[in-house]
């Protein structure tokens, strides 16, 4: 790893978190109005796609804990931990980003005493708030292990499998509703993204962010610590992969042809064009994986996961923005505050997850390297994005 | 008994007096600026629409199943008995869920302040409670706009239709429109013109949602049976994987252990 790429990222790093530190500063004493293009015919904006696809992104960590500890499928094991990270990350990212873009933040904890169980937010706010409790407790071994609190980590072990469980049904139950939220939007959603499946397709969409997810991260961590799933594991997810893209795609398609709305795709509309975009960058992985010379190749599985993981955030940003706009009767780009704010987020999640990385047993066998090397206190005040130093340490 | 509120466009003669008592009902400011404005704003309630010599009133329908009172997570928005679709802006955390459900596009918010509300047309609560009319109903000095019992208003727009079939579309909007509103319209030209959204589900909005949401429980017992279910057969699979294993190692180890002896034996 040289030197000045290394000084470059901090550096971009630092921009982003700055100028969004600085939109902040805009969203809380200037208001919403001032710091986004949010009108009353588009109220919800980038902010609520970004929730949509942080959430999904973090579809790997319920996909994979149970394919681990419910199916009992320990050779995946090794990626687990990486991926219930990331999961926590995208949750801690989906709650930042909601008490943003709540009008009133400071009311954030109302729907633990106000209830309307009519209400999929309610519904939504539940399932995140017990979830990201489940997604801290299937970590926090992670922590134990590093202050070696013995006691602690074998009670957080003993109730693993409750654990899991809870968290794998109270998933299935928010991944869907996010997508039941535009149920009650009929003559609002555009007719390519608005069905009554909305909640399925949101749900199995989640699946494959989940398993592409892994694979994207497997290949990131064998990049970063040498470390990865064994190709033959690795080649099994890409299996997987397409024949859930093959599922979802095909339920998709089935749905569009019973509404009858394919000939809305003959329409010259921006509409049509973002959808069609986003159906590439799912077929295309779907049909590339099927090939044998593909899902055998470390590089090609890679290429295959970023083209699903785009194509899941293509669908979450035309639900929350694209579909909604030719209703609205306006047009909506967010503002540069809105994007500086989703950028910094996304940035301090990627610090995160280095930082956690950096200081924690995330991958396995990491432990034993911690322990040949006492962290001075100096060192852990300039931590972000220091994880190559790992590779050094083991090379 | 439900109240409702009926506007016959054809007896509007758009003096906008309806507007200016909402205005006042709700501590707004009007003047002839507010009056000129063609748009239900955060600060205008209701908005009287001219089109060549036709007018029509756009307020809150006050749904009587409303798609914004289910969809609000902290059930600051409600459909009281008596008709009105009250907001309570101390519930309210803003997430504007309400604006995206409502199938006319009513709420509106306070976007240029710090710490906004949501703001429509909330068909005078206090006012009906205490048996009188709506202001807009009050004022109104052609009675264009009625307040009444939804259902007497009903049969009375039914009449008019009948009475006079050339002057009205023989439609009263909001009688079945997302099952039901609590502002009825009748119109001697479809309402739509005026942006109101034709081709509605007969349907209340909530059931939409609902319909999938109260599935929650069967989906909490049922995942948690299969999930138990699956872990107690994968996890038996492994132990007794490992609990052969042992045996065999066991049965190695002792194969060898004689062996040796009778090697042993032998020397």
């Amino acid at each position: 790893m040289s030197k000045p790429k290394f000084t470059f990222w901090k550096f971009v790093l630092a921009v982003v978190l700055l100028v969004g530190a600085y939109s902040l500063l805009l969203r809380f004493f200037r208001g919403l109005g001032a710091s986004t293009n949010l009108t009353d015919a588009f109220p919800w904006g980038l902010w609520v796609g970004f929730k949509l696809f942080s959430v999904a992104l973090a579809g790997g960590g319920f996909t994979l804990a149970a394919v681990v500890h419910i199916f009992n499928l320990r050779r995946y094991r090794p990626v687990l931990r990486p991926i219930i990270l990331t999961a926590f990350l995208g949750y801690s990212m989906f709650i930042v980003s909601l008490i943003i873009d709540l009008g009133r933040p400071y009311r954030v904890w109302h729907p633990l005493v106000m209830w309307n169980d009519h209400s999929v937010m309610f519904e939504i706010a539940w399932c995140v708030m017990l979830y990201t409790t489940v997604l801290l407790l299937e970590f926090i071994p992670a922590l134990f292990e590093r202050l070696q609190w013995k006691r602690s980590l074998a009670w957080v072990h003993g109730i693993t499998i409750p654990v899991v469980i809870a968290g794998v049904i109270l998933s299935t139950l928010h991944q869907s509703s996010l997508g039941s939220l535009y149920l009650i939007v009929p003559g609002k959603l555009y007719p390519l993204w608005y069905s009554p499946f909305e909640p399925v397709f949101f749900f199995l969409s989640a699946l494959c962010a989940g398993m592409a997810m892994t694979i994207f991260e497997s290949w990131h961590s064998s990049k970063a610590f040498g470390k990865q799933l064994e190709l033959p594991l690795l080649t099994g997810l890409g299996r997987v992969l397409a024949v859930l893209l093959a599922f979802y795609l095909a339920v998709r398609t089935l749905d569009l042809l019973h509404r009858g709305v394919f000939s809305l795709l003959k329409l010259p509309r921006t509409e049509t064009y973002l959808f069609l975009l986003e159906a590439a960058l799912l077929i295309v992985p779907m049909v590339l994986l099927f090939f044998r010379r593909i899902h055998e190749n470390l590089t090609a599985l890679y290429l295959c996961s970023v083209l699903t993981l785009l194509g899941v955030v293509a669908n979450r940003m035309n639900v929350a923005i694209t579909g909604m706009e030719a209703n609205s009767g306006t047009y909506y780009f967010p503002k540069w505050t809105e994007l500086a704010i989703t950028l910094s987020l996304v940035a301090s999640a990627f610090a995160l997850f280095a930082l956690a990385v950096k200081y924690l047993p995330v991958f396995p066998d990491a432990h034993e390297i911690y322990a040949q090397r006492p962290e001075p206190v100096a060192q852990a005040l300039t931590p972000v994005l220091a994880v190559p130093e790992l590779t050094d340490v083991r090379s | 008994m439900s109240k409702a509120l009926l506007y016959d466009a054809t007896a509007c003669i758009g003096c906008k007096q309806c507007e200016e008592a909402c205005a006042k009902q709700n501590g707004l400011p009007y003047n002839d600026a507010v009056a000129a404005e063609q748009n239900q704003s955060e600060h205008k309630f209701t908005v009287v629409l001219t089109k060549g010599d036709k007018f029509m009133r756009r307020l809150c329908m006050n749904c009587e199943d409303p798609a914004c009172a289910s969809a609000c997570p902290v059930a600051a928005l409600r459909k009281t008995p008596a008709g009105p679709v009250i907001y309570e802006e101390s519930r309210c955390m803003g997430c504007r869920y309400c604006m995206l459900a409502c199938p006319f596009s009513v709420p509106r918010y306070e976007w240029g302040k710090v710490l906004p509300k949501v703001r429509k047309c909330t068909m005078c609560p206090d006012r009906v409670a205490a048996g009188k009319q709506t202001a807009c109903a009050e004022i109104c000095p052609t009675g264009a706009t009625k307040f009444g019992d939804r259902d007497e208003l009903i049969a009375e727009a039914q009449k008019r239709i009948r009475d006079n079939p050339g002057n009205y579309v023989n439609r009263i909007y909001g009688l079945n429109e997302v099952g039901g509103t609590s502002v009825l319209l009748l119109s001697s030209v479809p309402v739509e013109e005026f942006g109101y959204p034709g081709g509605l589900s007969k349907e209340a909005m909530p059931e939409l949602t609902y319909r999938v949401l109260s599935k929650v429980p069967d989906v909490v017992s049922l995942g948690g049976v299969l999930l138990g279910g699956v872990w107690w057969i994968t996890n038996r699979r492994v132990e007794v994987a490992a609990a052969e294993r042992d045996e065999e190692a066991s049965r190695a180890q002792s194969k060898a252990q004689s062996k040796e002896r009778g090697t042993k034996k032998h020397e």
